[in-house]
């Protein structure tokens, strides 16, 4: 138990400290392929330094909670991440039920976000509000269908209630094994896995995170009053929420291998992070009505595993 | 396990045709089901029609859909978006049935006559090929999914495939090769005589 957990610790420990280093995998994929050098693998990492070090500018048309949603956002985010198994390992707070907890605390980050940009009483950032709560929305059934695919897998495979319905089991493993036995229809999770995190993190063909001034971002437009140490939250929040989605990609992928597990583990994490700078190296953004075809295609994949594995 | 990734990998070209609006790419998808059958031909020992379905299905066909669309003009190689979603809802409501009927057939049947997940999957592929058939408002789709369901057909032959049915599978393909010549020199006919490709368009024709 004392092992487990503290294995668990330094995972999550590693989480916290690799999580920046992500962005800067996706942006030298894309520099490579785009024939260019690229900016340093660390560059978020001094992002957040010198953004730590500003002080902030705050208009006087917003309140408190324009001051406090980046922290509550990442606090969301990082509770959120504790609930997830990581590199093999249990997480120390799972519970039957805990996907619900997740993915509502990812709400309430959300939330949080959308209220602050609400708050400035920019109609630009109101723009984006919007358009950040349509589309997770839009999401979020397809992460319940999915993971209701995962937990009637468990069921099948003779789990418990109790256990079959918490993350750690889902996503720790024994669903890889389901695959590398036969069920090739299980491939598909990961892919629709890896949609909800390009819709979910705002990436290419959804939103493009490296535009600040077109109008029809979504997630960029939310943060532009925000500056200094309360920006560096919210940069950090997303690097965080970028790992939580790739864990889960990599927990349906990497098969329970004990404790070297976890080196596999975070090599499909980074690989997950060239899979989108090769994504946004090779695709254009989707217009914004082509997003929910977009999402559509994922449930519709989603759909067809739960068909294949129910029905036979 | 290599013939359940083929059969994975055709049913899920069949709702790659469903969710797809391009022509382009739906031809593409027409030509990855023949070499899937032809794989799956060859895993079962049937060198000659290998070369023939590889041959026909997977370049021949594909090919000639090829040089009726690189003669249309753009416009006409994209379906309406609205009626891909209800494509897609329609094929998997076919899976289903599929693999209800499957179900339903028994297994003393289906055992001792199909390998495992072969008798839905053809079903399935056969489906998918008349939604696209009645769906798509396109003629050159409706062409498509003609192959699509005659796949369908064809992978429900399979199993019961002797030697002397070789022949009669090849004299098949020949029909199923005539009648896509045929349909590619009536979509270039439309596609002079009228300024659109679209059968809806036909509804309202006069002398």
């Amino acid at each position: 138990m004392n092992t487990a957990f503290f294995s668990y610790l330094a995972n999550l420990a590693l989480a916290l400290l690799l999580a920046p280093l992500l962005f800067g995998v996706i942006n030298r994929v894309k520099a490579k392929v785009a024939g260019r050098h690229g900016k340093p693998l660390l560059q978020t990492y001094y992002d957040l330094a010198k953004l730590f070090r500003k002080s902030e500018v705050i208009s006087p048309t917003t309140g408190l909670f324009f001051q406090l949603a980046p922290a509550l956002q990442l606090v969301a985010i990082l509770a959120a991440l504790c609930l997830l198994p990581l590199g093999g390992n249990a997480s120390p707070l799972a519970f039957a039920g805990d996907f619900l907890l997740a993915a509502y605390l990812l709400g309430l980050g959300r939330f949080a976000m959308i209220v602050a940009a609400l708050e400035t009483g920019s109609s630009f950032e109101g723009m984006g509000a919007s358009r950040e709560a349509a589309f997770s929305a839009l999401a979020e059934p397809i992460f319940f269908l999915a993971i209701s695919v995962l937990t009637s897998l468990h069921l099948d495979l003779g789990e418990t209630h109790d256990w079959a319905f918490s993350l750690s089991l889902l996503f720790g493993g024994q669903s890889a094994g389901a695959w590398l036995s036969g069920k090739f229809e299980l491939l598909l999770l990961p892919i629709v896995f890896f949609l909800l995190l390009l819709v979910e993190n705002s990436r290419i063909p959804v939103d493009d995170p490296t535009t600040h001034l077109e109008l029809t971002m979504i997630h960029e437009v939310m943060i532009l009053d925000h500056s200094g140490p309360n920006l560096a939250l919210i940069l950090y929040a997303s690097a965080l929420k970028l790992w939580f989605f790739a864990s889960l990609v990599a927990g349906l992928l990497v098969p329970d291998l004990g404790a070297m597990g976890f080196l596999l583990w975070i090599a499909v994490i980074f690989l997950v992070a060239c899979a989108i700078g090769l994504v946004e190296s090779s695709m254009a953004r989707l217009r914004l009505k082509r997003v929910t075809t977009f999402l559509g295609g994922a449930c519709a994949m989603a759909a067809l595993v739960l068909i294949f594995s129910q029905m036979r | 396990m290599f013939l359940n990734i083929c059969l994975y990998l055709l049913v899920l070209s069949n709702f790659l045709l469903l969710g797809t609006a391009r022509v382009v790419q739906m031809t593409k998808y027409t030509a990855l089901q023949g070499f899937l059958l032809a794989i799956l031909l060859f895993h079962f020992g049937h060198t000659v029609l290998t070369v023939a379905v590889l041959l026909i299905k997977g370049l021949v066909l594909p090919g000639l859909l090829w040089r009726t669309l690189k003669k249309m003009p753009s416009e006409a190689l994209i379906c309406p978006h609205r009626l891909v979603a209800i494509d897609v809802i329609a094929g998997m409501a076919g899976l289903a049935f599929a693999i209800w009927l499957d179900g339903r057939l028994g297994s003393d049947l289906t055992h001792n006559l199909f390998p495992e997940l072969f008798l839905p999957l053809g079903l399935t592929t056969l489906f998918c090929g008349l939604i696209l058939i009645i769906g798509r408002v396109k003629a050159i789709t409706q062409v498509i999914g003609y192959l699509a369901a005659e796949n369908g057909i064809f992978l429900l032959g399979m199993p019961l495939m002797t030697q002397g049915t070789t022949w009669f599978e090849l004299a098949l393909l020949l029909d199923v090769f005539v009648a896509v010549f045929v349909m590619g020199i009536a979509i270039n006919r439309i596609s002079d005589s009228f300024a659109s490709m679209d059968v809806d368009h036909f509804r309202s024709l006069r002398d």
